[in-house]
């Protein structure tokens, strides 16, 4: 479960004020607003990526308020993907887990599990530069899943995509948690995604949560 | 019509004063002027004084970039005219502006004991002050360019700040990293008014390039400054293709540089 109490988070002169809400584990929320409600800037205070002015964040029973982003536990995947243009996928993939110091045959066996199910086997070798909008996206999922995460945070993931490639990343969202449990957090602008992927959804409105829909 | 024939004028003038220092000179000009050991001794300085330059221009330029691009503090406008400052000083002033540094007390006391003026560190000295800030430039332009989501996805899949900038920062800033540097060499190796001003034109001890084609012009050898001047020419043109090279990425490439 994430838990945000009274949560004050900073970005530039815009203030998003005592923010309290909980997300169950396991779940899959979708955070939705209008451009400038503050969605983003609430996504990178809980993975650790803007000071929490006031409040506390915790990830199950650990208070992650204070720790760097890379102990919280937490995948990321923003928009664009943001790959690394310099890494190929199967780089891309094992990244996460080269600074934990796994053995190369840990990481071998864990990059091929990932590439099969996230169909990128065939696209190890590439670089992004190489990958179409869908692929990139698959890649960037695959490398935030890759140190096994408890928390899966996505900044529209699908927003850029076309709308058979939204539908594949969708179900690969869905086999996500199906295989994995993990809790995730779904900024989205998009109704349909959020309906189809959802069982969630949460408004911010005027710099607050406002409106709650629980999908059966 | 009015300016294509300007831009054609301008670019026939370009190739021409190239082309007039390839018909005035020979192959035998060329030669014998290689054969020199003053000029030889000038091209090993300058090769060397030009890539110790880079190296420290890089090494100044690459924290001061990203400083300048990523953080926000106090005074940060007021650094970013100051570093503009090399780049629009006339070369002749930053020269004297150097000697008469050097003749302050604590920076006579230093050269007592590591001498600087008038020697081979004063022309390095003389080329990283302009060079740097070229890089500086430069390096900042692409660190802006650079998305600072690749950096925090880093920190999410838990690298610390130091681990994102050499593993991720520095790798994507590849190209302007050597755009910089070819930068900041080729600026170095044309370097001429600081260096004759700090550190004199003295023929097998601070000559370089620049300064033997000042040299072998005052004793009336047009064909030997003229070749030096083709070296520097060719040297030139070998850097602007890398920085042309550099500075297009290739979107159709499978692999970066």
């Amino acid at each position: 479960m994430i838990t945000l109490h009274q949560v004050t988070l900073v970005a530039g002169s815009f203030v998003l004020r005592d923010v309290s809400l909980e997300i169950p584990a396991g779940s899959h929320t979708v955070l939705m607003g209008r451009t400038g409600s503050g969605k983003t800037t609430l996504l990178e205070g809980i993975c650790g990526l803007r000071p929490v002015q006031s409040g506390t964040i915790r990830i199950g029973s650990v208070d992650v308020t204070l720790l760097p982003p890379g102990q919280r536990g937490i995948g990321f995947v923003p928009q664009d993907g943001a790959l690394f243009d310099f890494l190929t996928v199967r780089q891309q993939l094992s990244f996460a887990l080269d600074l934990r110091a796994w053995s190369a045959e840990r990481q071998k066996m864990r990059v091929q599990t990932l590439a099969a199910w996230l169909g990128l086997t065939s696209l190890l070798d590439r670089y992004p530069q190489g990958l179409s909008g869908g692929e990139r996206q698959r890649v960037a999922l695959g490398r935030a899943l890759s140190f096994q995460p408890t928390v899966l945070c996505l900044d529209e993931p699908l927003s850029a995509l076309d709308d058979d490639t939204r539908s594949e990343v969708c179900a690969i969202l869905k086999e996500v948690r199906a295989r994995t449990g993990i809790t995730l957090l779904h900024i989205t602008h998009n109704r349909f995604e959020a309906d189809r992927l959802a069982d969630r959804i949460l408004f911010l409105r005027d710099g607050h949560i406002e409106h709650l829909t629980q999908h059966s | 019509m009015g300016l294509s024939l300007l831009s054609g004028t301008y670019v026939v003038l370009l190739l021409a004063m190239i082309g007039a220092d390839f018909f005035y000179t020979t192959p035998g000009h060329l030669w014998r002027a290689l054969g020199s050991p003053e000029i030889r001794y000038a091209i090993r300085l300058s090769l060397l004084s030009c890539s110790l330059t880079t190296l420290l221009s890089l090494w100044v330029a690459v924290p001061m970039g990203y400083l300048m691009s990523r953080r926000r503090f106090p005074g940060r406008a007021l650094l970013d005219a100051l570093l503009d400052i090399p780049i629009v000083l006339p070369p002749l002033v930053i020269g004297l502006s150097l000697l008469i540094l050097f003749q302050s007390p604590p920076l006579r006391a230093l050269e007592r004991i590591f001498p600087v003026t008038y020697a081979i560190p004063s022309i390095i000295l003389a080329q990283f002050m302009v060079a740097c800030a070229f890089a500086v430039r430069t390096l900042r332009t692409t660190f802006d360019e650079l998305n600072p989501r690749q950096e925090q996805v880093a920190l999410t899949l838990g690298c610390n700040r130091s681990q994102a900038f050499w593993r991720v920062v520095l790798p994507s800033a590849r190209r302007g990293i050597l755009t910089a540097a070819t930068l900041a060499w080729a600026r170095s190796l044309g370097e001429f008014g600081p260096i004759l001003v700090f550190s004199g034109a003295t023929r097998m001890k601070t000559e370089v390039l620049p300064t033997t084609v000042f040299l072998e012009l005052s004793v009336g050898n047009l064909e030997a400054a003229v070749a030096v001047s083709l070296l520097m020419v060719g040297a030139a043109v070998g850097v602007l293709l890398l920085i042309r090279h550099c500075g297009r990425p290739d979107p159709t490439s499978l692999h970066p540089l």
